[in-house]
C-alpha cells in the first residue's frame, strides 16, 4: 500500500513544483539555521571547555586586600595583608593539594635588539602543577633558586616568539628584563587565551623572590600580592574556602566586627559560570532558529490545507472509486513529510554549508554533531507529521458525494 | 429472488436546504436482475442523481433500504462502503472525472492502488481495459490530450478494472456529441452482452432506446417502469 502511496505523493509534489518548492523553502530555512545555529553555539561552548581545560582544576585565587583601621580603609589597589607565611599555614590544612604564592606584572624584555612587553609572574616551581603547565624544553627552577633569589626564568610561546628567530633555542640564553640578567632555563608549553581572551602564553616565570627584589619591589620582605591554592577536589572547595578564611582571620587577628583583608576569588567558578553563559546562549540561538522550524511547519499546513480545498474533487473521484479515509489521510500525510523531509535534507546542507563558511571566514569555532543533524532531521519529520495531519484529517472526513459536487 | 443485485424498499433522501428539508427521493421500490440493461428517465430535478448516487454509495438514505447483492447498505460504515465502491460497483460520470495530472494508464489503474495490486500488474490490467475500451496506445496520455468521447471511454475502463457486477452511469453521454454519443452507447450494450448489469441515466429517448428496461422518474418517485425490446430497435 504505500509503495503506490508513495509514488503518488511524489506525483503530487512534482506536479506544482513552484508551491512544493515556496513550502519546502520554510523547511530549508527552519532546518538550516537550527543546524546553523547548533554549530555555532557547540562550537562556542566547545572553545570555552578548551579554555577551562587550561586553566588548571579546583583553584582559588587570595589576594592581598587592604586594612581597615578605625573604620577608614586605606587607599585602593592592592594592600599588603599578606605573607608567604600564610601561604605555608595554608598548605597545612585538610583537602589543600598545592600553595603557591604568586607576585604578578607587566615588564619590558630585551633580547639583542629586540624587546616585548610580557606578564612576569614571580612564584614557586608549585605553580606550574596547579596550573598543570608542562614545559616544552629545558627545567623548572627549584627552592633552592627561590631561597636564593637566582635570576632565571621560564617562557611562555608567545614571548619566545617575539624575542627569539625562529628555531633558535631561548634556553641557555639571557635575556634582560627591567635590565636584569635572567637566564632562559625553560620554554612553557602553550595554553591560549583565558577566559578573559588575554593570551596566556604571553608570560614568563621566575622565582617569586627574584620577582619581588630585582622588579617590583616590596614593602617589606615576606610579603606577597596573592596566593594560588587548589583544593583537593572539586567537592573539597567550598569547605577549603571556609577553612582558608578562617585560619587567614585568625593569623590576621581580625576582630569579629572588622571585614576580610583578603579576597578569595573562586576560578573554577569563574569557569563554571562561562560555560552557564555559553550554554544558555547555545540553547537560546537553537531556540530562536527553532521558532523558524516552526513557521516552517505552519508554512506546510498552510500550503496543505490549500492543496486540500484545490483538491477535494480528486479527492471525491478518489473516493468513488474505493478510496477509504485512510487511504486519503495516509496520502495528504505522506505528502506533507516529504515535502518536510526532502526540506529539511536541503536545509541541512545548506546549514552545515553555512556553518563551514562561518568557519572559514571568521576564526570561529563550529562543532557539526551527529547529534544535531539527528535532532533537527527527526524535528522536521515530526513537524511534517504534526502539521500535515490536520489537513490530511480535513481531506479524509470529507463526504464523497460532497466532494465530488465541489466545482 | 437471489438474482437480484439491487432492491431499495421505500428508498428516501432530503437534503437540507436553507429553506428547511427538501425531499428529493420519496419512497422508491425498484428491484434490478443480475444482467439486466436499465434506463433512468424523468425530467431534470426528478431525482434520477440522487438515485444513483444513493445506488453508488456515494451518499446515504435519510430512509428506507437498499441491498446490494442482498447486503443491506443503508447503514453501512464508509470503510465498508469504499470497498463496495471499489469492488462491485463502476461507476460513470457524465463530467468524466478523470485525475488530470496523471496518465490515463495510471486514470485506469486507480481502483487496483486501493485493493492493493503491485504496480506491475496495475499497469498491466491498465492497459488491457485501455485496450478494451479501443484505446491501446494512449497509456501515457494525459487526459486533456484526447478527446471527450476518448475520455468516456478511459473512465469507462477504470469503472471496469475491477470487475465489478455493476455498472452506473449518470448521463454518460451528456457531455458528448450524437455520434460519440452512440459509440459509448454501443460500448454499454457489448459490456451487457457480456453479463453485466448496466444501470444508466438519460434523458434522450434515442439513448434510453439502447435499454431493455425503462424507468421513469418524476418528482421523486417512479411513475413508470416498462420492459422494452431494447438495443435501439425501437429508436425513431
Ligand atoms: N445537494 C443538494 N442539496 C439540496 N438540494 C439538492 C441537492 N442535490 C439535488 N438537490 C435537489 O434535489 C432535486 C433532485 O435533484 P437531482 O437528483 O439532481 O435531479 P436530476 O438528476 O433528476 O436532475 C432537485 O430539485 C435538486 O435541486
Ligand atoms: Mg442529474
Amino acid at each position: 500500500m504505500l509503495g503506490p502511496m508513495l509514488g503518488e505523493a511524489w506525483h503530487a509534489m512534482g506536479s506544482n513544483r513552484m508551491r512544493t518548492a515556496l513550502t519546502m523553502l520554510g523547511m530549508v530555512i527552519g532546518v538550516g539555521s537550527v543546524v546553523l545555529m547548533m554549530a555555532i553555539g557547540q562550537g562556542a561552548q566547545f572553545a570555552v571547555a578548551q579554555t577551562i581545560s587550561t586553566m588548571g582544576s579546583n583553584l582559588y585565587i587570595i589576594i592581598a586586600g587592604t586594612t581597615q583601621t578605625g573604620g577608614a580603609r586605606s587607599g585602593g589597589g592592592f594592600g599588603f595583608t599578606l605573607r608567604v607565611a600564610d601561604g605555608e599555614a595554608i598548605a597545612e590544612l585538610d583537602d589543600v593539594k598545592i600553595v603557591a604564592p604568586v607576585h604578578q606584572g607587566t615588564q619590558q624584555l630585551v633580547y639583542g635588539s629586540k624587546n616585548w612587553s610580557a606578564s612576569v609572574v614571580g612564584t614557586t616551581a608549585s605553580y606550574l602543577d596547579a596550573r598543570a603547565w608542562a614545559l616544552t624544553s629545558g627545567y623548572v627552577f627549584g627552592d633552592s633558586d627561590v631561597r636564593s633569589a637566582t635570576r632565571v626564568a621560564l617562557l611562555g610561546k608567545t614571548v619566545v616568539e617575539n624575542l627569539f628567530d625562529p628555531g633558535e633555542s631561548p634556553v641557555g640564553k639571557t635575556i634582560r628584563v627591567r635590565n636584569t640578567p635572567f637566564t632562559v632555563i625553560g620554554t612553557l608549553a602553550a595554553k591560549g587565551q583565558n577566559l578573559d581572551g588575554r593570551d596566556q602564553d604571553d608570560t614568563i616565570i621566575v622565582p617569586l623572590t627574584t620577582a619581588q627584589r630585582k622588579l617590583f619591589g616590596v614593602p617589606f620582605a615576606g610579603s606577597v600580592r596573592s596566593i594560588m591554592v587548589q583544593a583537593s577536589s572539586a567537592e573539597a572547595m567550598p569547605s577549603v574556602e571556609k577553612s582558608v578564611t578562617a585560619l587567614l582571620r585568625q593569623r590576621h587577628r581580625l576582630r569579629d566586627d572588622q571585614d576580610d583583608d583578603f579576597y578569595i576569588r573562586n576560578l573554577a567558578a569563574a569557569a563554571d559560570s562561562a560555560a552557564e553563559t555559553t550554554r544558555v546562549m547555545s540553547m537560546l540561538l537553537g531556540a530562536i532558529a527553532s521558532v523558524s522550524l516552526l513557521v516552517g511547519g505552519i508554512g506546510i499546513m498552510n500550503i496543505m490545507l490549500v492543496s486540500v480545498t484545490e483538491r477535494t474533487r480528486e479527492i471525491g473521484v478518489r473516493m468513488a472509486i474505493g478510496a477509504r479515509q485512510r487511504d486519503i489521510l495516509t496520502q495528504f500525510l505522506l505528502e506533507a513529510i516529504m515535502i518536510s523531509i526532502t526540506g529539511c535534507l536541503i536545509g541541512l546542507l545548506l546549514g552545515i554549508g553555512g556553518a563551514l563558511l562561518v568557519n572559514a571566514i571568521t576564526d570561529m569555532v563550529i562543532v557539526i554533531s551527529g547529534g544535531s543533524v539527528l535532532v533537527a532531521f527527526g524535528v522536521a519529520a515530526a513537524v511534517g507529521v504534526f502539521f500535515g495531519f490536520y489537513p490530511a484529517r480535513k481531506a479524509a472526513a470529507l463526504d464523497p458525494i460532497e466532494a465530488l459536487r465541489y466545482q | 429472488m437471489s438474482e437480484a443485485v439491487i432492491r431499495v424498499v421505500g428508498l428516501g433522501k432530503s437534503y437540507v436546504t436553507a429553506a428547511g428539508l427538501f425531499p428529493a427521493l420519496k419512497g422508491v421500490d425498484l428491484t434490478i436482475d443480475r444482467g439486466e440493461y436499465v434506463a433512468i428517465m424523468g425530467p431534470s430535478g426528478s431525482g434520477k442523481s440522487t438515485f444513483m448516487n444513493l445506488l453508488g454509495c456515494l451518499d446515504k438514505p435519510t430512509s428506507g433500504d437498499y441491498f446490494l447483492v442482498e447486503r443491506n447498505v443503508a447503514q453501512m460504515p464508509g470503510d465498508e462502503l469504499a470497498i463496495l465502491r471499489n469492488r462491485t460497483i463502476g461507476f460513470v460520470f457524465q463530467g468524466f472525472n478523470l485525475l488530470p495530472r496523471s496518465s490515463l494508464e495510471d486514470n485506469v489503474g486507480l481502483p487496483l492502488v486501493y485493493s492493493h495490486i503491485k504496480r506491475e500488474p496495475r499497469r498491466k490490467k491498465a492497459r488491457e481495459m485501455l485496450a478494451r475500451v479501443g484505446l491501446e496506445g494512449y497509456a501515457n496520455s494525459l487526459p486533456a490530450r484526447i478527446s471527450g468521447g476518448q475520455q468516456q471511454r478511459v473512465a469507462i475502463a477504470r469503472a471496469l478494472i475491477n470487475s465489478p457486477s455493476l455498472i452506473l452511469a449518470d448521463e454518460p453521454t451528456g457531455n458528448l456529441d450524437s455520434h460519440t454519443s452512440e459509440e459509448i452507447m454501443e460500448l454499454f450494450g457489448q459490456l451487457n452482452d457480456e453479463g453485466i448489469t448496466v444501470i444508466l441515466v438519460t434523458h434522450e429517448a434515442d439513448i434510453a432506446a439502447h435499454a431493455r428496461r425503462q424507468v421513469r422518474f418524476l418528482d421523486g418517485h417512479i411513475v413508470s417502469d416498462l420492459q422494452t425490446s431494447g438495443r435501439g430497435s425501437n429508436a425513431c
